[in-house]
């Protein structure tokens, strides 16, 4: 990785941090109307929505306001939820946990199951072999994939919950009452890296190398471990990037489907609630992972493979 | 067209089924609201949270509403609003992705950086941060999910009016002074609106799920009114009491959307966007040919007997390559084709051979079998296929690699493909040592910075560490037969190894061959197009031609060549007494594809001796007794 890489990078994740503070602060500008009086709803007097006005700083100028936001993020004050008037930065400290668990276990399932199985089908299916293992895996994976995460949860609550009994449905607690939040998170993204693994280890296996690998007798493990999966688990990891971005958003409909007491569920909460500060902190901070998460996968595949830090043309 | 191009969406598998789902929902949009709304809003407090029954075959909600008729009810408002919201993200789409083409270029450059940006962010996250700034309810989230899907919409349009705009009737038609605004209307939209189509019909599934999942929250349609997330959320919560009150809209919310997905697949296989999977075709041909591994062992047993002692320690004189009757079969849709077909090539120890003929041939197939590395699908036939007294055909790849070992090596056509690019290049010859000499790591790394040094290589210890990318096409052809090197090769073959190379470099890489053949004692096996560079390296030259060997002759003896093919190759070569005056001499006619069941000699119809004779029967490839063999009814005997 070149300093220069590094360097363009590293500019380009400021930009868009810059953007995303941005949006977030001026979403309660955007809002169509008073967005205090909407909070408090129609019964509130307006004495209570002028002083709330005034507490929230709305009534400064958009640069002061701006000025504010700002010095309050560096300082990490995020300023004081609407409804429960609780710091905002504490009810994140308390409720990301729980969130951050279930996204990195759903991710750790997603890996496990993904790139194994990926590699493996395109092993048996290479070179056009094995035609009914191929046709049965896409269709499955297809149809894994069509269902959204929220729906395949309620699915699961009914097998597991209401018709077996096996296991919890609703909360956080001991170990078992992880495994349908995590399945119902990890199965569409799942079969979705699965198959483009196999795409991917497919046409590596294709090229000229790996029959070069082939053409000095190496054996198996070798042409497959050494020379041809290295290659194909580049745009991998692309992927697997974007879908750990999509599955920490994801967890907000997850949550909400199992009742799990994470950020997502207040982010819904908040906004149902008009709590414009929360919402603006759990935007920030979930756009904020996203551009952090692009930015690692970014920098690893520029260690794995030099030639993908060249500038676009 | 289009309707044309729709009704063979309809014709395919897929396309049917999506086109019935389709169907079925949007008759369910239009009549079940008129129909069963009055019954669907009808409150029973008589008999509130039923399990299905006869009477409601889904049971009912908290208010004694009947399931069933609520999910079909919703059908109209699910899909509607579904639609509405990608319309959105199709206007959105257009709008930002044709101002890059139309604003001047800073500000479309800074456009493109915005799209960029937003499509970074999942779409999830933005549907929510505009429905908290659109506030609650169906119109919100309509322009949420709307706007979330527009960055996608952004970026398809203007990469495709980018690669659009680079073409040359655009370019001919800005010359002509046309406006950038009609430019775009004109010509750029007219030809991206396929794939668009085929975008949008995928993002109406995808904007159902997306609605589906903000009315579940809470976020999209509000009570009174009702769409499929509504009720699945409404259900969700007394899942104990009628588990179908949550999953009869659930599924209802999968179908609608894998119909539309589907029917989106169908539209991009008919307008040629997808290709469908091909079918398999019969049965490989086996059978026709007498199989080594599953038929009676054609050479002795002392050929087979490889197993017991080393495999390049034989007779001197025993061949270093025996082929005799090779074929190489490949699927297509409707039957088995052989691009080599019934080719036989003996190699002595030592010597040097070259097979020419052109693209299509099957010369490379030819040393690909001989390898025992045809890919995929092709299935290789032999009467006799040994390489340094081994027989290859019908062998595990572990038996392989014990008795050949690194008697074979391999020279490939284009360098910069044929190397592993994440892997340094001295580890990629350190692991021939490694793997076939049980060399230690140092001692196989030493050995290949020798190899390097050998094929001159400069600052060979430097070299080992690099990537392959960061050699040049000639240093890479040269690693590549160093690392033929690091073993102690009988045979090697290169296919085309200059053709990928400068000019310049190819001198240099069939002087090295030549070298490294005669120090390492190496017979050469040598494939090309240019039969000048053939005849210069090898002592013997098999002209093959649409899968066959059509002669076998002395390199020296070229301008006696017999076939009619052959001479014609010759004469096609210019040289420094060719008149420049004239057109260069060239060969009429294409060469045939490779087709089962052909009768005649192939090169006849481009041959202007052909007869009768050649067009019916097929001739053999007769030796005379200086060894000199044609394949030809009439061989040209004059000089």
């Amino acid at each position: 990785m070149t300093p220069g890489y590094l360097l363009r990078r590293t500019v380009r994740l400021a930009v868009s941090l810059v953007v995303l503070v941005t949006a977030a602060f001026l979403m309660i500008h955007m809002v169509p109307g008073d967005p205090v009086r909407a909070a408090l709803g129609m019964t509130a007097s307006p004495e209570v929505v002028a002083a709330r006005r005034e507490s929230l700083g709305l009534n400064d100028p958009l640069a002061v306001q701006f000025a504010t936001w700002l010095r309050g993020l560096a300082t990490g004050d995020l300023g004081t939820s609407m409804v429960s008037g609780l710091p905002v930065a504490e009810i994140i400290a308390v409720r990301l946990p729980s969130t951050a668990v279930l996204a990195l276990l759903a991710f750790v399932v997603v890996l496990a199951v993904a790139v194994p199985l990926g590699l493996a089908m395109a092993v048996l299916t290479r070179g056009g072999r094995r035609r009914g293992a191929e046709l049965g895996f896409t269709s499955t994976s297809a149809a894994v994939a069509a269902v959204p995460e929220f729906l395949l949860g309620v699915g699961l609550i009914f097998v597991f919950g209401v018709t077996l009994g096996w296991l919890p449905v609703a909360g956080r607690g001991g170990p078992e009452s992880y495994l349908l939040p995590v399945a119902a998170l990890s199965a569409g993204p799942a079969v979705a890296l699965a198959r483009i693994v196999r795409v991917e280890a497919l046409a590596v296996l294709g090229s000229d190398f790996v029959r070069t690998a082939r053409a000095k007798r190496l054996p198996a493990w070798r042409v497959y471990g050494r020379h041809a999966f290295p290659n194909a688990l580049t745009s991998t990891l692309t992927i697997s990037g974007m879908l750990l971005s999509s599955m920490i958003v994801g967890t907000v409909l997850v949550e909400v489907v199992f009742a799990w007491p994470g950020l997502g569920r207040t982010f819904v909460e908040s906004i149902l609630a008009k709590d414009y500060p929360v919402v603006q902190a759990v935007v920030l901070l979930y756009g904020a992972i996203v551009l952090v998460v692009n930015l690692v996968v970014d920098l690893l595949l520029a260690v794995l493979d030099p030639r993908s830090t060249l500038p676009e043309a | 067209m289009v309707r044309a191009q729709l009704l063979a969406a309809g014709r395919t598998p897929v396309g049917a089924v999506a086109a019935g789902l389709l169907l079925a929902f949007l008759v369910l949009a239009v009549v079940a609201p008129p129909l069963w709304q009055d019954a669907a809003d009808r409150v029973d407090t008589a008999a509130m949270l039923q399990g299905p029954s006869s009477r409601h075959w889904l049971g009912t909600d908290a208010l004694g509403r009947d399931v069933l008729l609520r999910v079909l009810v919703a059908t109209r408002f699910s899909i509607g609003l579904a639609l509405a919201a990608t319309l959105i993200s199709v206007v959105l789409g257009l709008v930002f992705g044709t101002l890059p083409t139309v604003l001047p270029r800073p500000a479309g450059r800074l456009v493109v950086a915005g799209i960029n940006l937003a499509i970074a962010f999942p779409g999830l996250l933005l549907a929510l941060f505009f429905a908290a700034v659109f506030g609650v309810g169906a119109r919100g989230a309509v322009l949420a999910i709307g706007i979330a899907g527009a960055p996608a919409f952004a970026r398809l349009v203007h990469t495709m009016s980018a690669s659009v705009a680079g073409r040359d009737y655009v370019a001919a038609a800005r010359v002509a002074g046309v406006g950038r605004t009609r430019l775009i209307a004109r010509h750029v939209l007219p030809n991206i609106g396929e794939p668009l189509v085929v975008n949008a019909t995928l993002a109406a599934g995808g904007g159902l799920l997306a609605f589906a999942g903000l009315s579940f929250l809470g976020l999209g349609v509000q009570p009174p009114a009702y769409d499929w997330g509504r009720l699945l959320g409404e259900g969700l919560g007394r899942i104990y009491l009628n588990p179908a009150a949550a999953l009869a809209p659930g599924v209802a919310v999968v179908l609608a959307s894998v119909a539309f997905q589907l029917g989106g697949e169908a539209v991009a296989q008919a307008v040629g966007l997808r290709t469908p999977l091909p079918r398999p075709a019969g049965p490989a041909p086996t059978t026709t040919v007498d199989v080594a591994g599953t038929g009676p062992a054609p050479t002795s047993a002392t050929a087979d007997g490889g197993d017991a002692g080393p495999p390049t320690g034989g007779a001197p004189q025993r061949p270093v390559l025996a082929v005799e009757d090779l074929r190489v079969s490949f699927p297509t849709a409707s039957r088995w084709v052989h691009p080599v077909d019934g080719v036989s090539v003996t190699v002595a120890p030592g010597e040097s051979v070259g097979i020419v003929g052109e693209s299509g041939s099957g010369k490379t197939l030819t040393a690909l079998a001989a390898a025992g590395l045809v890919p995929g699908p092709g299935v290789v036939t032999a009467a006799r296929l040994e390489v340094a007294g081994v027989r290859v055909l019908g062998r595990s790849e572990r038996e392989l690699r014990r008795l050949l070992g690194t008697s074979l090596a391999m020279v490939f056509q284009d360098p910069s493909s044929s190397l592993n690019p994440s892997m340094r290049v001295g580890r990629q010859l350190a692991e021939v040592a490694t793997v076939h000499q049980g060399a230690r790591r140092r001692a196989a790394w030493a050995q290949a910075v020798d190899r390097l040094r050998q094929v001159r290589v400069g600052a060979p210890e430097r070299r080992a560490r690099q990537y392959p990318h960061e050699f040049s096409g000639g240093m890479r052809q040269r690693a590549m037969i160093a690392m033929g090197l690091m073993g102690t090769p009988a045979l090697v073959i290169a296919d085309e190894p200059t053709t990928a190379l400068d000019v310049t470099v190819q001198r240099e890489v069939l002087r090295l061959l030549r070298r490294v053949q005669r120090d390492a004692g190496a017979a050469l096996l040598l494939i090309s197009h240019d039969i000048t560079v053939v005849s210069q390296l090898c002592r013997r030259l098999l002209v093959m031609y649409a899968g066959r060997v059509v002669e076998d002759l002395p390199a020296a003896g070229l301008a006696h060549a017999r076939h009619p093919y052959t001479r014609a190759l010759v004469a096609s070569v210019p040289d420094l007494d060719t008149d420049r005056e004239r057109p260069l001499a060239t060969i009429p006619g294409r060469p045939p594809e490779p087709v089962a069941g052909r009768t005649g000699c192939a090169f006849a119809p481009r041959c202007r001796y052909a007869t009768g004779q050649c067009r019916t029967r097929d001739p053999h490839l007769v030796t005379r007794s200086d060894g000199h063999a044609v394949a030809c009814w009439h061989p040209r005997e004059d000089p």
